[in-house]
């Protein structure tokens, strides 16, 4: 890793660095990983140059790390993110994204005739495609694809 | 199966098919039987359906139980904006069962996760009507004296229909050959042909609905509809392509039977109708009997 990246981590003493970002994503990934309520001091950037992905946003947040299963939420809009735990400055570990089976919350289904967008019920569904993300509704049975996909 | 709502097709498999149409050929045998007595199912048509409300009322009836309910969401409190939660959780608090036709899809599941009774589910809009494919399987088997190697011919709209997929799904359980004759815009999806090619099961597909049923065992009609045509001229060509009438049955096998989940509206020319293969109205008359079955399966009392 390059110079640059070295200096950003080292401004946190505790916490969690996530890289790889999507540009388009980063506002989604922060209201999905409910940053707005965080109380610690948060760093972010946006349209950061990036080898591998053109353009990238990075979050670094002091003194709160994830579990497996809350940073998997984000895997909808950002598949590629890599997370850097710190701890005394140092990085002591890394997680990465890992789409899960179920998503709840988080995304819309496509479906205008699904009991999820007539009443106030915590979408579900089961992901039927990892590489090209689609969502399969566990109520309403349609497929939601990468195309007609709103994240709430 | 006991306590179990039945909201998809999917929820049951292969055994539990075939269990349910064995109670319902005895409740062909025996229809009156006081199995419910002393108990109450809700009747909750949200939209309007005078067959299979009057199937599972009768079903009901025949088997010593009560029925409240609605039928049609305009006499109930859901035109005071009631949620289907609250509706739910009310009559599951009055019933020991829930039979529910709503016209938004996953309504069943979802008061099937919200009931502290069972739901049957008798439509969520365009989505599932398994218990409609239940007496479809049951009149197959009666007819066939089987449900394996049945040559099925699937014929309509066997894009949109509700009814085909439903059946696609539970025949492709057993040795089926299936035939797809639609006219292009309305052919079965891509989905339900993959799903048959992973489980190695024969398919053909036709634009043409003449001379090709003389191999057919069952010839399951659906309507073609107006509405479901882009373009209106393409509707105009290819509406009459899928009538059958009393000509064509000639030379067709002595097994053979017309099913059609009705209602029908010119697909079936009148003319079949006194035709000893046209078996639609005996299928009809199977609702009730599967219907006895699913719902005294699904309480435990067979």
């Amino acid at each position: 890793m390059n110079d640059k990246r070295h200096l950003e981590v080292s401004a946190i003493k505790n916490g969690t660095v996530i890289d790889h970002i999507p540009s388009e994503s980063l506002f989604k990934v922060i209201s999905i990983l409910a940053l707005d309520k965080v109380e610690s001091q948060i760093t972010f950037g946006n349209n950061l140059e990036s080898k591998r992905m053109g353009s990238k946003a990075i979050i670094k947040i002091a003194n709160v790390f994830f579990r497996n299963d809350d940073i998997n939420r984000i895997a909808l809009v950002a598949p590629e993110a890599k997370l850097n735990i710190i701890r005394d400055y140092a990085v002591v570990d890394k997680m990465i994204v890992e789409v899960p089976e179920q998503i709840s919350g988080i995304a819309r289904c496509v479906n205008p005739k699904c009991i999820t967008n007539n009443e106030n019920i915590v979408t579900r569904f089961t992901v039927v495609k990892k590489d090209s993300v689609s969502l399969k509704c566990h109520y309403c049975e349609r497929i939601t694809d990468q195309e007609h996909m709103d994240i709430i | 199966m006991k306590n179990r709502s039945l909201v998809s097709i999917n929820d049951y498999s292969k055994e539990e098919y075939l269990k349910i149409l064995e109670l319902a050929a005895e409740f062909e045998e025996n229809p009156n039987q006081d199995l419910l007595k002393g108990a109450v199912v809700a009747s909750l048509f949200f939209e309007p359906s005078t067959r299979t409300r009057l199937s599972f009322e009768t079903a009901i009836s025949r088997l010593g139980g009560r029925v409240v309910g609605f039928t049609d969401s305009s006499s109930s409190s859901v035109t005071k904006g009631e949620t289907l939660k609250d509706t739910i959780k009310m009559v599951s608090n009055y019933t020991d069962l829930i039979v529910m036709r709503h016209p938004l899809e996953g309504s069943a599941k979802y008061a099937s996760e919200i009931s502290s009774v069972p739901i049957i589910n008798a439509g969520d809009g365009a989505n599932q009507h398994p218990t409609q494919t239940l007496l479809d399987l049951y009149s197959i088997q009666k007819t066939q004296n089987s449900l394996e190697d049945i040559n099925l011919f699937l014929v309509g709209d066997l894009k949109y229909g509700r009814t085909v997929h439903s059946l696609l799904m539970a025949m492709s359980k057993f040795r089926t050959t299936f035939n797809f004759v639609s006219p292009q815009e309305l052919q079965m999806p891509t989905e339900y042909k993959i799903y048959l090619d992973n489980l190695g099961l024969k398919y053909f597909e036709h634009r043409d609905f003449e001379n090709i049923i003389p191999h057919a065992d069952i010839v399951y009609m659906t309507r073609v509809q107006k509405e479901r045509f882009s373009d209106p001229i393409e509707y105009e060509k290819t509406k009459n392509a899928y009538i059958l009438n009393a000509e064509m049955l000639e030379g067709t096998r002595d097994n053979m039977r017309i099913l059609h989940p009705l209602p029908r509206v010119n697909e079936i020319s009148i003319d079949v109708d006194e035709h000893e293969k046209a078996y639609y109205f005996t299928q009809a008359r199977n609702g009730v009997f599967t219907r006895q079955a699913i719902i005294s399966s699904v309480l435990g009392l067979k």
